[in-house]
């Protein structure tokens, strides 16, 4: 078991997608919203997820396939 | 000893320790470092900055780490060069350029990095780490040496050979990741997670940031304590651009400027806007990876995250961590923000080369033409003051500008020398110049 956070953002219509409920009915994940901004045409949220690693992994590829981008919560940490 | 008082989160104002933390448990918020300045401004003078080292040290008051043995290569106390040739070009009588790619390890990275590694010490780390593209991996590297620690450095695997060299050569133990760049962010990340190393831009973020502080303190005090009119900044993480405005900020609330009373610093340490700091900040990065102008442009209040594509590797930050706060800087500074088209980057380092004798690498060039902009716009008049930050050496970038070499190919003879000469002038001459 373990503990990821992640910052989910959507562009557009994804607004609307329940794609966070989806990833909690679809994945033995649990998910937890710690602060969020969600706007007419654009939102993000920050997400812990609570699960196994590999189920955590499964999930957010999925989550990418929505077209939904997953990134870290802390910003990249790779720099020039 | 130093003056700090622990992290605060910016979102939920939540305080914590000074540890080796990043961000908020409850709202995943990044932690800044909180100061005593009450306590600070009982000790700081201009005569006591004047009497310190000529490093980022000078300035050891307002750094969040105790400065009796810092981790120091000499990070800091860059040229402020009056640019005349380049000013009269772009119609500027008052233009300097801060010089910070003449740094120990050729860029503005030595300045973060230094505080991060001298805090690492004082945790009790034994390794100091990173995930770069180049500049950051030769800081880290060599702090960690004069530290006498280890060095862990991540780089994607296609770096460009002589970026890896300028980093391996300080004996880091360097793990060259097979992945693209979202790949290589998210083992970064995991791993410092899983090891209790000092990523100084993860763990240590907090300190590290605060080093960016010192681009501010110096400009003033190179300009005799006064703030410039415009500063033009490059930007990644957006992190130096809100912290040059901070160091603005902090030197005006302690009465350090010319003509300035000191003020309150009131609750927010981190927004601190005194009054008389007029300087309008301008942000600028290559067009191929612009998330933060991308906002500014349209209005935004939150950044949306890009994969980069861009000449200008050391600004290739698709997600900005302090992309957010950079635009708030941008609105309270009544600053701009500016896409370079991504040609114009290799036509900023060779304007600066030829007019001020200086090699700037890409992140410079994005400053130069984004300097030129505003020029042209009129949002930097004549005889305002200006300081163009070039932040790296172009000696990381050569491949950008290969296409300056053009030699006069000649036999070793004093006729084919002057043959080529002759028509070198002559060519020179219908460009309108001649040697
Ligand atoms: C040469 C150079 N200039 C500017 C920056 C931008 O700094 P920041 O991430 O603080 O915006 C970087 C690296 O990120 C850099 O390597
Ligand atoms: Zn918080």
């Amino acid at each position: 078991m373990g503990k990821q956070r992640v910052k989910l953002t959507f562009v557009g219509n994804l607004v609307k997608d329940p794609v966070i409920y989806q990833l909690g009915r679809d994945f033995k994940i649990v998910t937890n919203i710690r602060r969020a901004d969600v706007q007419e045409d654009m939102g993000w949220v920050m997400l812990e997820l609570d699960g196994e690693d590999a189920e955590i992994r499964r999930g957010l590829a999925w989550v990418r396939t929505t077209g939904v981008r997953v990134d870290l919560v802390s910003g990249d940490v790779i720099e020039g | 000893m130093d003056f700090t008082q622990g992290l605060k989160c910016r979102e939920c104002a939540r305080e914590y320790p000074g540890e080796a933390l990043n961000v908020c448990d409850y709202c995943f918020g990044p932690l800044e470092v909180i100061y005593d300045y009450s306590t600070i401004a009982e000790v700081i003078s201009r005569d006591r900055i004047a009497q310190g080292p000529l490093s980022i040290w000078r300035y050891k008051d307002l750094l969040p780490a105790d400065s009796t043995d810092p981790v120091d290569i000499n990070a800091g106390y860059t040229p402020l060069l009056k640019a005349r040739n380049l000013g009269k070009k772009l119609g500027l009588r008052n233009l300097y350029i801060k010089n910070d790619s003449v740094n120990p390890s050729f860029s503005f990275k030595d300045r973060v990095v230094s505080v991060a590694a001298t805090k690492a010490v004082e945790f009790g780390f034994d390794t100091l780490a990173c995930a770069s593209t180049g500049n950051l991996a030769c800081s880290v590297a060599a702090h960690a040496a004069r530290a006498g620690i280890r060095s862990v450095v991540f780089i994607p695997s296609d770096l460009e050979r002589g970026k890896v060299i300028g980093a391996a050569v300080y004996g880091p133990t360097m793990v060259s990741v097979e992945g693209n760049y979202d790949e290589v962010n998210r083992l970064c990340s995991e791993v410092a997670d899983n090891y209790h190393w000092a990523f100084v831009n993860i763990n240590m973020r907090p300190y590290y940031a605060e080093g960016s502080k010192t681009l501010g303190y110096e400009v003033a005090e190179q300009l005799g304590w006064r703030l410039p009119d415009h500063v033009v900044i490059p930007s990644a993480s957006g992190a130096m651009f809100t912290k040059i405005w901070k160091g603005f900020n902090e030197l005006a609330c302690l009465g350090l400027l010319e003509g300035v009373a000191s003020a309150s610093f009131g609750p927010d340490q981190n927004t601190v806007h005194h009054p008389a700091v007029v300087t309008r900040m301008h942000l600028t990065q290559a067009a191929g990876c612009s998330p933060i102008v991308t906002a500014w442009n349209s209005g935004q209040t939150h950044v949306l995250p890009v994969r980069p594509n861009t000449v200008a590797k050391s600004l290739a930050i698709g997600n900005p961590a302090d992309g957010i706060y950079a635009l708030r800087v941008l609105k309270v500074s009544e600053g701009t923000a500016y896409a370079v088209p991504e040609p114009d980057v290799a036509e900023g380092i060779k304007l600066l080369a030829e007019t001020e004798g200086i090699f700037t690498e890409t992140a410079g060039g994005v400053v130069i033409s984004g300097l030129k902009h505003l020029a042209e716009s009129g949002a930097i008049k004549p005889d305002d003051l200006a300081v163009a930050y070039i932040t790296g050496n172009g000696l990381k970038t050569l491949e950008v500008v290969s296409d300056t070499v053009n030699p006069l190919r000649i036999k070793p003879s004093m006729r084919a020398f002057e043959a080529a000469l002759k028509e070198h002038n002559q060519r020179a001459a219908g460009n309108g110049g001649s040697l």
